[in-house]
């Protein structure tokens, strides 16, 4: 069962070091504070999640934003109802979300291509339209489900355990307020069994019975290989990570909205996997910190930082410059994002980590002829259509 | 390559080596807590405040004017620029030299109309930029979910632009503030109005925008028609953000109603109120009346979206710039001098949010939130262009005038689509906090 | 009873509109094979094509008159229309009409811009993966709208509808009823035309003409095409134009109905994939096709009747829809076998 090349166990703890050394070498990139790291750790292991289908099996889901939202609808009603201790919001935001993805890869599953893509697009959208309206009771729509201090908590109750004095009640793991710091390393914790996990995903037979079903299916089938549930195991267990993510979400911050399932976030999903490439292990990830790093850090600099920082050049050129970059950044984040993807798609086909070791290559190649086949990062790459 | 197999002892052990190795460092990291007795003390240095709006999708535009708002608000409160509504708020205790003799500093952020971005905003303010206090919305889904977050972290939040009744009802918290108004205040503003132009003896047909925002809306104004005397024949729910009305409006004409009540925002009415003059409702006459058309809640922006369709639809604002008073033509001077154009009620709803938090610490002589909360709770203000305005202690709601619009008919620019038709007096839009539910909470902080 | 046909109407209406999205859509995906994320970015550029074509209809002299100030303090604006004041009621009924003119406006602007789309970009990526493909096209239509957004703002810019065409025709007279028992906006009447009218004209034109057959058998073999000498990129750099053209007009003539923002093709994206996947990949009329069917079962769930028995069906009902002819016909309405199944 824990079979790893040496290879990978190298990847791993490469790996563990650069995320659990984030407060550090993401200071001097502005982004060291733990609400970020959290949501770069959570939305890693939901990228890494996804691939395990989409990565795998080259089955593009365009409705997983549906398991992250049940994830932290569910996470949250177990802090409402149960405790607020954060192990069976988690176990339980991992059942739903898996069950659900059981119930909507059962019917998806049964087409392929982007019949299969536009079948969990709708079952997603379903549920967005759904959770914001008609099923307000349980999700509360708009305003969002969020913990009151009034509320059961039975296990609380139960145990006895103080709800906080002061202020509203806080996550806990086994009596240890979470907040901040400790959960960014909580969750890097679960991000590096999830990373560990989707290693020996790849790894096993069952993760080559995938990346067969990938390049031939129908090879695979005449072979007397029932390809049906391997892929809905796939399905379910790339569903279950959506939910791990979600739930981690309620865990940081406990609230869960229905935005969180609407199809831009599917498709934020598809873009961050996209971007750092698909099918590597470690491609998802980059991909998720980058839209991240964009999103939280792009869109807060307004021109009083820029003016700041082009404050050394002379007077004209400094309301040039600042003119210029105000276009890229502030309101006009999302034009740095377009034109990243597209910058990265003509000028590194394959995504961020593939062509970055492409170039590599190539410029080895003209530095001297070296017999190393593959980069380190990409090994569990199993090549793309 | 070959496969190594390493047992799990021997992986758990490297893990746990790497994982103790790095273990120790947030001890270094979060190592700040002692210094200061409550969340992002600003100490000697400057205080920073957080100013979270929608700068992308749909809400743009609504979201960069209230940071117009709020620059001007920054600048006038560091004593820059003639000092717009400082000069006739009263009582104030702002000086212009700052806020407790500190220059007031801001940062920005994107909502992008999104809760959890909005969230993921508020947090980067309070985390990385140390901000004391953060302000900005233009739903109510925004608001309540950046008030529930720093009510846990311990900072004063101030909305924006947020109309539905559970900023301050259900979802109330005690760091979180509105000076803006609500629906009910909306309904209860806008029916003698109704009743003065369209008469007692109206049916009406409500559409209904179909989330949390939407009902209560329509409960108020439902609660508020039908007190005058006018029957609802149906009230209907619409999917946000469908973009086409038709199938929801064709049954509108024959339903035996007189009075079509949008009750929709944004772009949603944007959409639905011109289709309706199009399904050519104006024109038409039913029981022996004309036929109406309603929107509870008006936006200049939003007017100016809907285009023609707005003429001669009355509705209500919170605030608007041709107002007469001495704060409001004071802020129109200043804003129209900053930036070319009258301000919209967006902007005049963060501008002054900001004066009365700056206010309110002056008077509290620090920047404790306990203590600053106490300062705003039921304070009694005048001068801020609303008329005499309280915030009420039991649910941080302000009360003051609702004024009551029409459409222009003959609009000479694109900032005077809406007129000013009536006021409905303070005291007759005031209700019993307790209606609504909610819990404010304690007012000692988590510590963040 | 006319209610039933007051929702018939609102259903052909929508489902004229989402045919017309989806069949600029369904050519790209058919012929080319692109997965084109920037269809709904073309969408909108056509309706800015309308505010382009009206704000120079409409420009005017400005003169300031220093001795007014307005209330904020700047002086106040004298403003003269040019066009009426050039060319007197030909003018005036120039502006009036814009929004049907633009779509004369549009066609060539579109064609243009659909080109350079394609030999710049979009045919470097007919052998790559659709992850790329969509991540290319997303990023163009993320671009496109920074772009509008900096000229125009985020704010809707509602488009007139001309004064002859204003208001509602008594439909149900036409048919025999009670006076105003059934009415319907004389400008949805219009875009049910046009749309009509868009759609025949694209099947004519790949149904009569040569190089209409030349694409049709490159949809179905691109390889015999190719062997055959015949150049079919070329005709490809056209189709792909020919598609932006049509979402174009598409755009244009929808803007007196839904009021245009930067923001506008992305909330049609979603909705033109569905309607092309159920109506099946490479089918030109199954997409015409589930573009009527959906939009009429949307009408049809949104009625009060059905409502009070399904709270809720008329916000999910096109996913629904999708969901079962997807799960009983596996290739939608009317797709081919091998379109993007893999």
């Amino acid at each position: 069962m824990f079979s790893l090349s040496r290879k990978n166990v190298i990847t791993l703890v490469i790996f563990s070091a650069i995320v659990l050394t984030m407060p550090i070498w993401l200071k001097p990139l502005g982004a060291a504070y733990p609400g970020l790291m959290q949501k770069f750790v959570i939305y890693a292991i939901f990228a890494i999640g996804f691939n395990i289908l989409f990565g795998l099996t080259g089955y593009l889901s365009f409705g997983h934003a549906a398991f992250l939202g049940v994830g932290s609808y569910t996470a949250v009603w177990s802090f409402k109802l149960l405790t607020m201790d954060m192990i069976p919001a988690l176990i339980f935001a991992v059942i739903f979300a898996g069950i659900f993805a059981l119930f909507i890869g059962y019917f998806s599953l049964r087409r392929s291509g982007i019949y299969f893509s536009i079948l969990t697009l709708a079952f997603a959208q379903m549920s967005y339209s759904l959770a914001y309206s008609v099923l307000t009771p349980i999700t509360f729509g708009e305003t969002g489900l969020l913990i009151a201090r009034d509320d059961p908590r039975a296990i609380d109750a139960m145990l006895g355990v103080n709800q906080s004095a002061s202020g509203m009640p806080v996550p806990s793991l086994l009596g240890f307020e979470l907040g901040g710091y400790s959960g960014f390393y909580i969750c890097a914790v679960v991000l590096i069994v999830a990373f560990f996990l989707s290693q020996m995903i790849f790894a096993s037979p069952f993760g080559m019975a995938l990346r067969g079903i990938k390049s031939n299916q129908t090879r695979m089938m005449y072979t007397g290989f029932n390809t049906k549930p391997y892929m809905l195991t796939a399905f379910v267990i790339s569903g279950m990570f959506a939910g791990l993510a979600g739930g981690l979400l309620a865990v940081t911050d406990p609230i869960a909205g229905a935005e969180r399932m609407k199809w831009t976030e599917s498709g934020n999903l598809v873009l961050m996997t996209m971007l750092g490439g698909v099918g590597t292990l470690v491609g998802p990830v980059v991909g998720a910190w980058l839209i991240k790093y964009l999103e939280n850090i792009f869109s807060a600099i307004n021109t009083n930082m820029l003016n700041n920082f082009f404050d050394f050049l002379p007077d004209g050129v400094q309301t040039v410059m600042v003119t210029v970059m105000s276009k890229f950044v502030g309101e006009g984040w999302h034009l740095t994002l377009g034109l990243m993807f597209v910058l990265i798609v003509v000028f590194l086909p394959g995504g961020l980590v593939e062509g970055t070791e492409r170039l590599v290559r190539r410029f080895r190649r003209i530095a001297g002829p070296s017999d190393e086949p593959t980069g380190k990062m990409a090994s569990g790459r199993a090549g793309n259509d | 390559m070959t496969n190594q197999k390493i047992g799990r002892r021997r992986l758990l052990k490297t893990m746990g080596a790497g994982f103790a190795a790095t273990v120790a460092s947030p001890l270094v990291f979060t190592g700040r807590g002692h210094a200061q007795e409550f969340c992002n003390n600003p100490g000697d240095k400057n205080p920073i405040i957080g100013f979270n709006v929608p700068q992308t999708g749909t809400y743009a535009e609504e979201g960069l004017e209230q940071l117009k708002g709020y620059e001007l608000a920054v600048k006038h409160i560091n004593g820059e620029g003639d000092g717009g509504m400082m000069n006739t708020m009263t009582p104030t205790s702002l000086k212009g030299n700052g806020i407790l003799g500190r220059k007031l500093q801001y940062v920005t952020g994107d909502t992008q109309t999104n809760t959890d971005a909005a969230r993921d905003g508020a947090r980067r303010m309070i985390e990385r930029d140390g901000a004391i206090m953060v302000t900005g919305c233009v739903t109510t889904g925004e608001a309540v979910a950046q008030q529930a977050l720093c009510h846990e972290l311990g900072v004063i939040y101030m909305s924006g632009l947020t109309h539905g009744n559970d900023t301050t009802g259900k979802d109330k918290r005690r760091y979180g503030f509105r000076h803006f108004f609500n629906g009910y205040m909306s309904g209860v503003a806008i029916a003698p109005i109704l009743a003065e132009e369209y008469g007692r003896d109206r049916k009406a047909y409500h559409l209904t925008a179909d989330y949390n925002w939407g009902w209560t809306r329509e409960e108020s104004i439902m609660n508020a028609t039908e007190a005058l005397g006018w029957e609802t024949v149906k009230a209907v729910r619409t999917p946000l953000g469908i973009g086409d009305y038709s199938q929801y409006l064709t049954p509108v004409l024959n339903s035996g109603a007189d009075v079509l009540i949008l009750n929709h925002y944004g772009h949603d009415m944007v959409n639905s109120l011109p289709q309706a003059v199009q399904f050519g409702m104006r024109d038409r006459m039913i029981n022996g009346k004309q036929f109406e058309l309603i929107v509870p809640m008006f936006s200049e922006l939003m007017a100016v979206g809907a285009g023609d369709a707005v003429k001669g639809i009355i509705g209500t604002q919170n605030w608007n710039w041709q107002l007469e008073d001495a704060g409001s033509k004071a802020f129109t001077q200043s804003y129209g001098a900053a930036y070319g154009e009258p301000p919209s009620q967006s902007a005049h709803t963060g501008y002054v949010q900001t004066l009365l938090y700056a206010d309110a610490v002056e008077r509290a002589g620090t920047f404790y939130p306990p203590e600053v909360i106490r300062a705003l709770e039921d304070f009694e203000f005048d001068g801020l262009g609303n008329g005499p305005t309280l915030y009420r202690g039991s649910d941080h709601q302000c009360f003051k005038e609702v004024l009551v619009v029409r459409g222009n008919e003959n609009p000479t620019s694109r900032f005077d689509v809406l007129n000013v038709i009536g006021k409905t007096p303070r005291e007759e839009v005031i209700y019993d906090p307790a209606i609504f539910g909610g819990e404010l909470g304690p007012y000692e902080p988590n510590q963040c | 009873m006319d209610a039933i046909l007051a929702q018939l109407l609102n259903g052909l209406d929508k489902g004229g509109a989402y045919a017309l999205i989806a069949l600029g859509l369904t050519l790209v995906f058919g012929t080319l094979g692109v997965v084109n994320f920037a269809h709904g970015a073309l969408f909108m550029l056509g309706c800015f094509c309308a505010v382009v074509l009206r704000q120079l209809l409409t420009i005017e002299t400005v003169t300031v008159d220093p001795t007014q100030l307005s209330p904020w303090g700047a002086a106040v604006e004298v403003r003269t229309p040019l066009v009426q004041a050039w060319l007197g009621d030909w003018g005036a009924f120039l502006v009036d009409y814009s929004v049907p003119i633009s779509v004369l406006f549009a066609v060539p602007v579109m064609l243009v811009i659909g080109i350079a789309l394609e030999r710049g970009l979009i045919k470097h990526f007919y052998k790559r993966s659709h992850a790329e493909q969509i991540l290319v096209t997303f990023g163009v239509a993320i671009v496109l709208q920074e772009i509008v957004k900096s000229f125009f703002g985020a704010n809707p810019m509602p488009q007139p509808i001309p004064t002859d065409l204003r208001g509602a025709a008594d439909v149900g007279a036409w048919l025999g009823m009670e006076a105003n028992q059934l009415t319907y906006p004389m400008w949805r009447l219009v875009y049910l035309l046009f749309s009509l009218g868009v759609i025949g004209a694209v099947f004519a034109f790949m149904r009569f003409t040569t190089f209409g057959m030349v694409v049709r058998a490159g949809m179905t073999d691109r390889e015999t095409v190719g062997v055959l000498g015949i150049d079919i990129d070329r005709r490809f750099t056209i189709i792909f134009g020919l598609a932006a053209v049509v979402a174009g007009v598409a755009g244009a003539m929808y803007t007196p109905l839904l009021a245009p923002n930067y923001h506008i093709g992305m909330d049609f994206l979603v909705l033109s994939f569905v309607v092309v996947v159920v109506g099946g990949m490479g089918s030109l009329p199954g997409a015409v096709v589930a573009g009527f069917l959906l939009g009429i079962l949307q009408s049809y769930a949104s009625m009060n009747e059905v409502k009070e028995i399904l709270p809720g069906i008329d916000q999910i009902i096109i996913y629904l829809v999708a969901i079962v002819i997807l799960l009983v016909r596996p290739r939608g309405l009317m797709g081919r076998s091998g379109i993007m199944e893999g």
